[in-house]
């Protein structure tokens, strides 16, 4: 198997790849760690005339802790994040999504940013930055802009990348310390993508309900998805058994109706959505603190 | 756009490459959409790293790179430039002393054919390198990478456990 040709270039320095990327377009591709590229050159599924490899770009491995949110760089790769000392004190929840993805070979070279530009609807982290709010720096040799979660992905493997732009960073808000917070997925083995994935971060107030809910889905619909009807149902709940069991249901609304693949019927994935709503409410609940 | 365009801005189709595998060093000219897969059976002979699906599900050609398990076959030779690479054939002393991982295959019927078995030993390596006493269900998640279609996976789990265990009394020197 050879994925079809194409020009590399592998710069060492951020403006430079930008330079070229603005000269190329759309004709161009940012190659990353590769882990979902690759697999799309090798069976020819995509074939851009340009690589610009980021590979030698140090001065966006970063993992910077800042006010609201917690920087990552697109060189950063997912296994930096597990093992960093720094994220597994503060964002626990960002590691308890990445022992999802994909195995500890993929992990070793993926990176957070490719993931999320690469915009798999079914893939951990979309969801996860949907569900904290966060958001996507672009930059272009001209300048940058920030884009919001809800913003940046448009559809199945569709961001708002214009031709000449990458992300250079994701920010990843922090979750407030009261919170719980939980992430799930169900597949059918270990690393596959999800057929449905959860995140959720509930917040108690001081009379012990829930204060602030944040629920968002992977491989429910061509992007992540929040889902504010099951989050409205939770404000003020104590999330015991009938709550859970109506956030269950209102769930099923969220897999779109277009859902049915090889994988899973749309009818399963609902099942699926609700189940999975029910455990990640109850699991991220149980990790708040009073 | 006053930019030097020097040779590091320059697209290419081929590369010359610089690659320590197994502790000796190879130059070669290869073209940038060669596999790193392909460089090591195809350029350097070194056929001991399978390749199954060749698009990153089953872990055949798993390799070490700087020390850490990934599949050969979702990266390019030009990407392992300067780098240094362990593959199976790396794992061995000489013909007839094998590796504490190899040896724990072998005695524990840890494979059949035979063709999953480089990678799995890689991995595992990779495992027990950052792991030296894993659970059965942590072994059973560094392996999940790794597919297997004749053996089954609970000799080569049975295999793991003996390595790990020979490894923490005598532990080797890792790079």
């Amino acid at each position: 198997m050879k994925p079809p040709r194409f020009q590399y270039c592998a710069p060492s320095m951020l403006d430079d790849a930008l330079i070229l990327l603005e000269r190329q377009g759309d004709e161009a591709k940012i190659l990353a760690g590769g882990q979902s590229l690759v697999p799309l050159l090798n069976m020819r599924l995509a074939a851009p005339s340009y690589l610009i490899d980021i590979n030698r770009l140090s001065e966006l491995n970063y993992i910077q802790p800042e006010d609201d949110y917690l920087a990552i760089g697109a060189t950063v790769r997912q296994s930096q994040i597990e093992r960093s000392p720094l994220v597994q004190e503060k964002h626990p929840l960002l590691i308890e999504a990445i022992w999802h993805i994909g195995h500890m070979q993929i992990r070793n070279r993926g990176t957070i940013v490719g993931s999320l530009a690469h915009a798999d609807p079914a893939a951990e982290l979309p969801a996860l930055l949907a569900c904290l709010g966060g958001s996507l720096l672009l930059q272009r040799s001209t300048g940058e802009r920030l884009l919001a979660t809800e913003d940046f992905f448009r559809g199945y493997l569709e961001t708002a990348l214009e031709p000449g732009e990458m992300v250079v960073e994701a920010r990843f808000p922090w979750v407030d310390p009261r919170a719980g917070w939980a992430f799930m997925e169900f597949a059918r083995r270990a690393g596959d993508y999800a057929l449905v994935g959860a995140a959720a971060v509930l917040t108690p107030g001081e009379d012990g309900t829930c204060q602030e809910a944040r629920v968002a889905y992977a491989g429910v619909a061509g992007a992540p998805v929040r889902a504010s009807e099951v989050e409205k149902l939770l404000l003020g709940s104590t999330l015991d058994e009938r709550s859970l069991d109506e956030a269950a249901q209102v769930a099923r609304a969220v897999v779109s109706a277009d859902m049915s693949d090889v994988h899973a019927t749309v009818v399963y994935r609902r099942v699926l959505a609700a189940e999975l709503t029910r455990r990640v409410l109850r699991a991220a609940w149980a990790r708040r603190r009073m | 756009m006053m930019h030097d365009q020097g040779e590091l801005l320059a697209f290419t189709e081929e590369c010359e490459i610089a690659v320590t595998v197994n502790g000796q060093r190879y130059e070669r000219r290869v073209p940038v959409r060669l596999l790193l897969s392909d460089f090591l059976r195809h350029e350097l002979h070194l056929t001991g790293t399978h390749v199954g699906c060749e698009h990153g599900v089953c872990g055949c050609c798993t390799v070490l790179l700087q020390g850490e398990a990934v599949r050969s076959c979702l990266m390019f030779a030009v990407q392992a430039d300067n780098l240094f690479l362990t593959t199976i054939e790396g794992m061995a002393g000489t013909q007839s002393d094998l590796h504490p991982i190899q040896q724990a295959f072998l005695e524990k019927h840890g494979l059949q054919c035979g063709f999953c078995t480089p990678g799995m030993i890689m991995s595992i390596h990779a495992l027990l390198h950052e792991n030296p006493d894993p659970t059965e269900e942590e072994i059973r998640e560094g392996l999940s990478g790794n597919i297997c279609r004749c053996t089954g996976y609970q000799n080569i789990v049975e295999a793991v456990k003996l390595a790990a265990e020979r490894l923490r009394v005598a532990p080797e020197e890792v790079e």
